[in-house]
């Protein structure tokens, strides 16, 4: 099978949507040059410096300039170096980009797609780490995905640009680097809103995103011959939620774990629980269960900030916990 | 147009403004319309002086007070009144309301509540309107409140450096909401900031319909030709609140009475009485005909349903297609 980078893997997106649609534009800081992680080399050799736009850092108003772009009919895709500093673009994706099509009355469209780069690595720090995606996955209007393998980075990517929406993509930078299977040239869109099932299981459902996609698979992997039956579910789409995959699988395990490396309080995951509770209170067999990182803000010490990266061995220890304390499974 | 003919024009245009406002202030004080209104009685000169050089496809943006930009961009009266009412039939179906106005098919890309969130806006669609080599421009209205953001600062950097076909119109009324414009800033005059930035800037009289006329001609011209933006920056007074009831108590009265002295279609009119020949017969029928529309146009606010309710959470999110 043919591999490739994550990386490599939304580059080759943006250069088969460019090529496809002369209404695409990239707009950031230094994306003419390939930006700090080599995300976009080669566009701008490819579609010129007119449709791959070197920006100064004015996030607020390099938004505001995508918005209303999209808004009179380009299907811009700008890119936030970190997603710590769409704090200074929030006005514009809030107040604008998510309400124009409704406090227009459909008037206008806003095909926008914000790349950021968010997460833990490299001992960056608390204001170049954060996971941010419950912010924006609250505003309605908003669109939210974040890939976690090659295939679907191409996949949603492509779907981001082609979405009428504004679409916010979410590149874990701990993820760039990562290789899978690729997709391939001209390969099918991801829909947003579809999570996928990536291992199946009978006892315990584990719904998660980004990087703790692998450590979920590989705790499964680990689980399974101590007689623990992991679920494994991908969500991808983080706004809207795919609620039907979610509530089918705890219907069957009865169990649920959700992990996310965002800081635990008002996160995605206390979004998941109370859907899944409403709807499948009857089916669970013990409490919802979440792990993230501690509610504080992200140390830049490398002896420090690994704890706020779930990995596998706090997920195998909160299932483990889960069923010792249930006095069920392993 | 011959000169004559073009005044007469201007003035219409300046009191279909003027009576949309008043409108507006009628029905609210009768709770026809409610709300957080923000009037530009006073201020029509630029409204109707900058819109008066745009095409149809030109991009126009404005602020929290942009009535009279969307009526002088040539948005349909109605739709609009009946937007500002909540109406089923006003141009957003009642989901944007007074500080939101939408109207595409005039070129009206969007109001923005917030104040100069539509600076960086419009440099999308002067980017795009570059883009598509139509010589397409836009033009973005704002007052001096806006002037101290970092959108405001942010966007003439950009607008600048590329080029960009757009015209910034400051409309300087001394007041950022309720506080004078000295309290705020040590620059008191916008346009400085533009030559800063590398932009040809002027300062004008905004109550003084043709100095806004001509000033527009030339920077929607450089703009339309490619040669980057223009800060037209007009000197201006409202004769209203920040917002409707507003009681306006810092402001003394004698400065009112004095802005008064410059109403801008008062000044307007005795100008072209001498200059074209206006009668006080035609003024007076000019300011009839602009109040019987916007009769016509309240009327059909008043006479139009409301929304349903199920409508309340639709177009969240634009569907495919």
């Amino acid at each position: 099978m043919a591999e490739q980078s994550l990386l490599e893997a939304i580059r080759e997106g943006l250069h088969e949507e460019m090529a496809r649609d002369p209404a695409v534009y990239m707009l950031g800081e230094d994306v003419a040059l390939g930006g700090p992680f080599g995300v976009t080399a080669g566009l701008a050799e490819a579609f010129g410096t007119q449709r791959v736009v070197n920006t100064p850092i004015s996030e607020g108003a390099v938004m505001g300039l995508a918005i209303g772009a999209a808004a009179v009919g380009l299907r811009p895709v700008i890119e936030i170096m970190f997603i710590d500093f769409i704090t200074l673009a929030m006005d514009q994706l809030v107040n604008h980009a998510a309400k124009l099509h409704y406090m227009s009355g459909g008037q206008l469209k806003i095909p926008l797609t914000v790349r950021v780069q968010c997460g833990i690595s490299g001992n960056m720090g608390a204001q170049h780490s954060q996971s941010l995606e419950a912010w924006l996955a609250h505003v309605p209007g908003l669109k939210v995905v974040t890939p976690s393998c090659p295939a679907d980075a191409k996949g949603l990517i492509k779907a981001a640009i082609r979405d009428d929406n504004p679409v916010v993509f979410i590149e874990h930078r701990g993820l760039y680097w990562a290789r899978g299977e690729a997709a391939g040239a001209g390969a099918a869109v991801t829909p947003i809103g579809e999570a996928a099932v990536l291992r199946e299981g009978e006892h315990i459902t584990i719904a998660t995103f980004g990087r703790q996609v692998a450590a979920a698979l590989e705790a499964a992997a680990e689980l399974a011959p101590q007689g623990i039956s992991a679920e494994v579910i991908d969500l991808r789409s983080l706004q809207p939620l795919d609620m039907d995959t979610l509530v089918e699988s705890v219907r069957k395990t009865g169990r649920l774990l959700v992990v996310h490396e965002a800081v635990s309080e008002g996160g995605i995951g206390a979004e998941i629980a109370m859907r899944v509770q409403q709807a499948a209170f009857y089916d669970l067999d013990g409490p919802i269960l979440r792990l993230a990182a501690p509610f504080s803000p992200i140390p830049a010490s490398s002896a420090l900030d690994r704890f706020f990266v779930p990995g596998k061995a706090e997920i195998l220890r909160a299932v483990r916990g889960a069923f010792r304390r249930q006095g069920a499974g392993g | 147009m011959p000169e004559a003919a073009l005044h007469r024009e201007l003035l219409a245009r300046m009191w279909l403004n003027r009576a949309f406002e008043e409108k507006v202030s009628e029905l609210y004080a009768s709770r026809v319309i409610t709300g957080l209104l923000h009037l530009a009685i006073g201020q029509e000169a630029v409204a109707v002086g900058a819109c008066s050089h745009l095409r149809t496809d030109d991009w126009v943006l404005g602020g929290h007070r942009s009535h009279g930009h969307a009526v002088a961009k040539g948005a349909d009266v109605k739709r609009l009144m009946a937007e500002i009412a909540g109406r089923a039939t006003g141009y957003c179906g009642g989901k944007g309301g007074s500080m939101h106005l939408v109207a595409m098919d005039a070129g009206f890309v969007t109001a923005t509540g917030v104040v100069g969130g539509q600076i960086p806006l419009a440099l999308g669609a002067a980017f795009a309107a570059k883009e598509g080599g139509r010589q397409q421009v836009a033009v973005v209205f704002f007052g001096d409140g806006a002037g101290q953001s970092g959108a405001f600062h942010e966007s003439l950097n950009i607008a600048s450096l590329w080029r960009l076909p757009l015209v910034f119109v400051c409309e300087n009324n001394g007041y950022a909401e309720f506080t004078p414009l000295s309290a705020h800033t040590l620059v008191e005059r916008l346009a400085r900031h533009a030559e800063t930035y590398g932009m040809p800037a002027h300062t004008l009289d905004g109550n003084d319909l043709l100095a806004v006329h001509d000033a527009m001609g030339k920077a929607v011209s450089q703009a339309r030709a490619g040669k980057g933006p223009v800060f037209v920056e007009c000197l201006t007074h409202r004769m209203r609140g920040h917002y409707e009831g507003d009681p306006a108590k810092y402001r003394e009265l004698s400065q009112l009475a004095e802005w008064k002295e410059k109403d801008p279609i008062a000044r307007f009119a005795r100008m072209i009485e001498t200059r074209s020949g206006l009668t006080a017969a035609e003024h007076g029928a000019i300011e009839a005909d602009a109040r019987a529309r916007i009769e016509d146009a309240a009327q059909f606010a008043i006479a139009s349903p409301w929304p349903d309710a199920d409508e309340a959470d639709t177009q969240v999110s634009a569907g495919h297609g």
